[in-house]
Formats: structure tokens, sequence, C-alpha cells
């Protein structure tokens, strides 16, 4: 445990009609974190974010906020604040009276509500929509307001339920990074929830991947996404393709994987032994792809060399920026393979039906257990 | 638009246009016009009149001078708002939390407790405010039970009736009869409000610190707000002219306007005053709810 940890949960367990929505779990959340909980639907993250704001009670465990166990405390007297999924705005309330809600619980002297509503719309900056009613905004302007609510009261922890959900793709990316920035600038500790592993990743310092009520893996956004610790997790943040082998050389420096059509050379030692079956996962953005120039007989090359493919290319997707390939290899497996489009016109792109070579660098490869 | 889908828009607005016209405005002017004229030997004069090469007009207001003049006239218009009014509070303050209930209780439940709002109504509405008049006479169930709590005495006190034991015919059984019969025409509006609203909205208030009391008054009710006036004006617009039950259950100290009415028809056989005082009710309701309607326009408008 560490001595800072803010916001400790232990060993949190809920059920519903026998089965576990969240099944034992514990972590430790260190003051002005933004900590994501990221998973699909189903696995338990917003069953979490409810117990932590008193929607839901534990079956078992305890959640202690700043040092004080939370079990007693309803969710009207919990010192945290929380930003709903399609943020659950006031209709019949201007947005100025959305945001000044919190506080008038809290019965401030109006000349304080009057300043620090205002200043919460000046962070949001919507000071000329103070007036209007929540249905008068447009989706971006409702999520703002809904921000500076869960803010108004400078709450100690900030709860966000997958806050840019009903946000469209251009407008989510423009608000994560402003929704970052104001969380950090606030300096609030933060929960969030989101099946969006983009968002979780500009969002968060860590993170959680969730399944089946489980944390699989805790860890930066780098963390996760380069050393994955499980197939689980690899395959569920970004793209990678996994490729099951076998341990065939295991030296302190490298070891060898051997994975049929595939031969991995990986430049690092790994705690296993040999002919322990694994996993490698390479993510298709560390391996090059290159027109297949090699006119001679198949038997001059080597069969099977290390770190490369070779195949024809059987789809593309070009998505402006990079391209995506599907490399089918002789023994049937299909490679994905991106590509930036770094020059405007190629002289020969790549296209359907072209042989190509796939090649990786001897530390760009992930080796999971099995 | 095509000429086509105009037309058709014409049609769909028209239509609920011509109904009201033919059945209501047309018999209201019918009526105003009864109202001003001259009661002949059978039947009513005609206000326009062709007498020796001239027009003549009559209109005579003296009815509605009448109305404004005579006490008791004016006391039972009072009383009519009033025992109306009651009952419009009373019919909300036992829908509210009946149809609060509804709305929060299990969905499949839901249908059932719909139906058991509206059974009442598989029965004649004559027949059961007839029921109630056995309930609340001398040794009547309902009678006994209110008795042997000592409620009587207390109703004594507060002038609902006028004695221990007297029950029927009493400002008690008129006001206990509207606010049974026209209970459910509260509870239906306000359910279908309570149960399109969004719970997530009273989590938001607990997370901003409000208790479930607060939350109630702030979210809850001002959301209910529309099934708060559409209930309220199904039960008291009915209530103001209501007839059958003051005849049956109400009594001396209850004149109300419904009443008159028929008396001046078909006792004293005066159309022309009956007349004046249909106009009469009519204004006293519709005016404040136009003026009330277009204050909640404006403020709809202001909002948006």
């Amino acid at each position: 445990m560490s001595a800072e940890a803010f916001l400790q949960i232990r060993n949190i367990v809920k059920e519903f009609d026998g089965h576990r929505a969240v099944d034992n779990v514990s972590i430790d959340i260190v003051k002005g974190e933004v900590f994501a909980l990221l998973g699909s639907s189903g696995c338990g993250k917003t069953t979490l974010l409810r117990m932590l704001a008193g929607f839901e009670t534990p079956t078992s465990g305890t959640i202690l906020l700043n040092g004080r166990d939370l079990a007693d405390l309803a969710p009207y007297e919990r010192p945290m604040n929380m930003m709903f999924q399609s943020y659950a705005l006031f209709p019949h309330l201007t947005v100025f009276e959305n945001i000044a809600f919190g506080l008038r619980r809290d019965r401030l002297p109006a000349a304080e509500i009057q300043s620090r509503v205002e200043s919460m719309l000046k962070l949001v900056q919507l000071g000329a929509f103070a007036k209007r009613k929540p249905h008068q905004l447009s989706g971006g302007q409702q999520q703002r307001v809904a921000l500076a609510r869960s803010l108004a009261k400078g709450p100690q922890l900030l709860l966000l339920d997958e806050p840019l959900g009903a946000l469209d793709k251009k407008l989510r990316e423009e608000t994560q990074i402003e929704l970052a920035n104001i969380v950090h600038d606030v300096g609030v500790t933060c929960v969030l929830v989101t099946h969006d592993q983009e968002e979780a990743m500009t969002m968060a310092s860590r993170i959680a991947v969730m399944s089946e009520g489980r944390f699989l893996q805790v860890g930066a956004p780098a963390e996760i996404y380069e050393t994955p610790a499980s197939r689980f997790v690899a395959d569920f943040i970004g793209n990678v393709n996994l490729m099951d082998g076998t341990l065939v050389e295991d030296e302190a420096d490298h070891v060898v994987v051997d994975c049929d059509d595939v031969r991995h050379w990986i430049g690092h030692g790994i705690t296993g032994m040999r002919d322990m079956a694994v996993t490698v996962a390479v993510r298709p953005e560390k391996i090059r792809l290159e027109r297949d120039n090699v006119s001679s007989s198949p038997t001059e090359v080597d069969p099977k060399p290390f770190n490369e493919a070779r195949g024809t290319i059987k789809d593309m997707a070009y998505f402006g920026d990079y391209t995506v390939y599907h490399l089918q290899l002789a023994g049937g497996r299909v490679l994905k393979v991106s590509q930036t489009n770094v020059e405007r016109q190629p002289d020969r792109p790549l296209t359907w039906g072209d042989a190509a070579r796939a090649s990786w660098s001897d530390l760009s490869q992930v080796v999971l257990p099995r | 638009m095509s000429r086509a889908g105009r037309g058709g828009r014409f049609a769909v607005i028209a239509v609920p246009y011509a109904w009201l016209l033919a059945f209501f405005l047309l018999p209201f002017l019918v009526i105003a016009r009864i109202s001003v004229s001259e009661m002949g030997a059978t039947t009513v004069k005609d206000i326009v009149a062709w007498k020796d090469g001239t027009i003549a007009f009559s209109l005579k207001f003296g009815n509605y001078l009448l109305l404004a003049q005579d006490d008791l006239y004016l006391r039972t218009y009072g009383s009519s708002l009033l025992f109306a009014a009651v009952t419009t509070v009373l019919c909300l303050a036992i829908g509210y939390p009946f149809a609060y209930f509804m709305a929060r209780s299990r969905r499949s439940l839901q249908p059932a407790l719909l139906m058991l709002v509206m059974l009442p109504f598989w029965t004649s509405f004559l027949l059961r405010v007839y029921a109630w008049k056995a309930l609340l006479t001398e040794q009547g169930l309902a009678a006994n039970a209110i008795e042997s709590v000592g409620l009587d005495r207390a109703m004594a006190a507060v002038g609902l009736i006028p004695g221990p034991g007297q029950l029927m015919n009493t400002p008690f059984s008129l006001i206990l009869g509207m606010t049974y019969t026209y209970l459910p025409f509260m509870i239906l509006p306000l359910y279908s409000t309570l149960a399109k609203m969004d719970l997530r909205l009273l989590e938001a208030a607990a997370d901003l610190g409000a208790s479930a009391w607060t939350a109630f008054w702030r979210v809850t009710v001002p959301l209910s707000r529309p099934g708060i006036i559409a209930g309220s004006m199904l039960v008291f617009i009915p209530c103001v002219g209501e007839y059958v039950i003051p005849e049956l259950l109400g009594g001396p100290q209850t004149q109300m306007i419904g009443r008159t009415l028929w008396d001046e028809f078909f006792s004293n056989n005066d159309w022309p005053m009956a007349c004046a005082v249909a106009v009469t009710m009519v204004l006293l309701v519709v005016v404040p709810l136009a003026v009330f309607s277009r204050y909640q326009a404006e403020a709809s408008a202001r909002s948006t």
C-alpha cells in the first residue's frame, strides 16, 4: 500500500443475483491522478464507479477516501461528484442553475454561488450561455455544462462516466484534450470509466483494463499498449497480430519462437523455458512492408528467415494518414500491417494482389504466456 | 412543399377545427344568443325583428345584471369554484403519491396498477355515486367507520358537517363524492409524466448533495408540472359545472351552479336566465385558464 494513496479500494465485490459484476478488485489511487477503468460493456467498470459514488452498495470490501470509510455515507454526503453518461442535466433548469444546483444544496450565500458559477462558466467557456436551457445547447456544450456542474462543488474526487461517449468522432477528439487540460488544471483526482481506449489513453495517467469484473492489467497508457501482460489486453487495446508458437531457443539475451510459418527472433530474454507454448504479439504499425522483388526461385531464399514474412496483399483499407494492409501468407495466416503514408503520390503504390515482404525488428514483439 | 402535401396538412388541421366550430362554438353562440333574448310565452323571441319597415335589435342584458346583483348567484358561483378547488387539491394530494408509486413500481406490475385505477369506470358513474349514498347514510358502512373513530366530531367542529352523525348531504359528502369520482383523471396524466422521467436525474441530484426529499421537490415535482397542470384542469373544470354529485350527495349548504342551471331550465322554465348562468360559468372557467395558458406559452417561449 502506498503511503500517499488517496483513494483505496480494498477487495471490492459486487454480486447481482449470484453473478459477480465486480470480482475482488483492489487499487490505490494517489492524489491528483487521473485513473481510467477501461473495458467493454458489462465488464463491471460502471458498477465499480457507481459503488464509488454510492449508488450501489458493495457486497463486500471497503472503499477509503482520504483514510475515511465511505460505506456509511449516502451519495449526497460523499465529497465527490460525478459527470453522468449522457450528462443527466436538469432539463427544467438553466445552465446557470444546473451548475449552481450543488452549491445551493450546501446553502452557500448567493454572492458566493454567483461567483463560483461564473468562474465555472468561464472555465468551460460557456459564459454567454448561462440563461439557456440544456436542450438549447449542442452536445459538446452540454458536455461542458455537465463537467462544470460536477466541478462546481470542488469535489475531492471527480467521477467521469463515459464523458465523451455521446459526442461524434471529430468533436470527441477536440474535447478529449480540452477535458484532459481542464481536469489537469483543476488538479482534481479523477476516476474515469470508458470503453474507448483512445479516450482512456489521452485522459488518464494510469489505466486499468477490466474484463469480467477483474483488473487484468494496471499501468500507464504506454505500458499497457507496448507491454501488455496477456493476450486479452494485447488484443483489446489497439490492433495486434497474435501468433501462437513454441519457445525453441531460450537464451539470456534472446529467445526464438517458432510459429510454424513465421520465426521470431526476440532480442531480449524472457522468463520461460524451452518448449513452452507462447503467443507472440506484433502491432501492425511495427511492421515494415515492401514490394517483394525477389524473382529468383524460392529455393535460393531462406525458407524461414527470422522476423519476416512473404505473401500477397489480400485486402487494404486507406485511411488517409495511413493504410492498413492484410497480407496473406502462404500458410493461410493473415498479417495486419499499417503503413504511414509519408509520400503523397508514391511511384508504384502497393495494391491488391501484389507480392510483398513484411519485416519487423527484434524488439518489436511481445511474448505472452498462453 | 407539393400542393397535395399542403392540402393534406390543411385537411389535418381543418377537421378538428371544423369539429370544434360545429360542436362547441356554434352551440355556445346559440346559448349566448338565448341568454340575451326575451322569453316569450313558450319560446324565446328573436333578437332581430322586422316590424313596420324597421329592423329592431333587442338585446336584453337584464339577466346578466341580475346575476351580478343577486347575492344567491354570486354565492353559488363562489361555492362552485371553492368546491372544485378543494376537490382538485385533494385529488392532487391523494393522486400524486399514488401516481408516483405506480410509476416507480416494477415495470411488469404497472399495467395491472393502471387497470386498477381505471376499474371504477367499468361501473356506471351513477351507481358509484348512489353507492356512496348508502355508505354514508346513518348506519352505513362508511358512516359507522367514521363515527367509530370519532372523525365525525372533528368534521362537525370545522363545519364540514352540521353535527356528529350527519354525514350525508353535507359539504363533506359532496367533496368526498367528487374527489372519489375525479381521482383517476388526476392520476392518469400524473402517472404518464412521472413514468417518463429520467431517473438518472435523481441520481445526479443526490450526487450534487440533494437528499431524497430535496430531490423530490427540486427535480421530480418541477418535471411533473405538465402532469400536475393537466390533471388539475381535468378535475377542476368538470367539477365547477358538476350537477349529478351535488344533486345526489350535496345538501342545502352546497348549492352549486349546476343545480342552479337545472332549476332555471326546468323548474322556472326561464331559458334566457339559464343560458346567462351557463355563459357566465364558461367565462369564469375559460378566461382564467386562457390567461394562464398564455402565460405558460410565454414562459416556455422565453426559455426556447
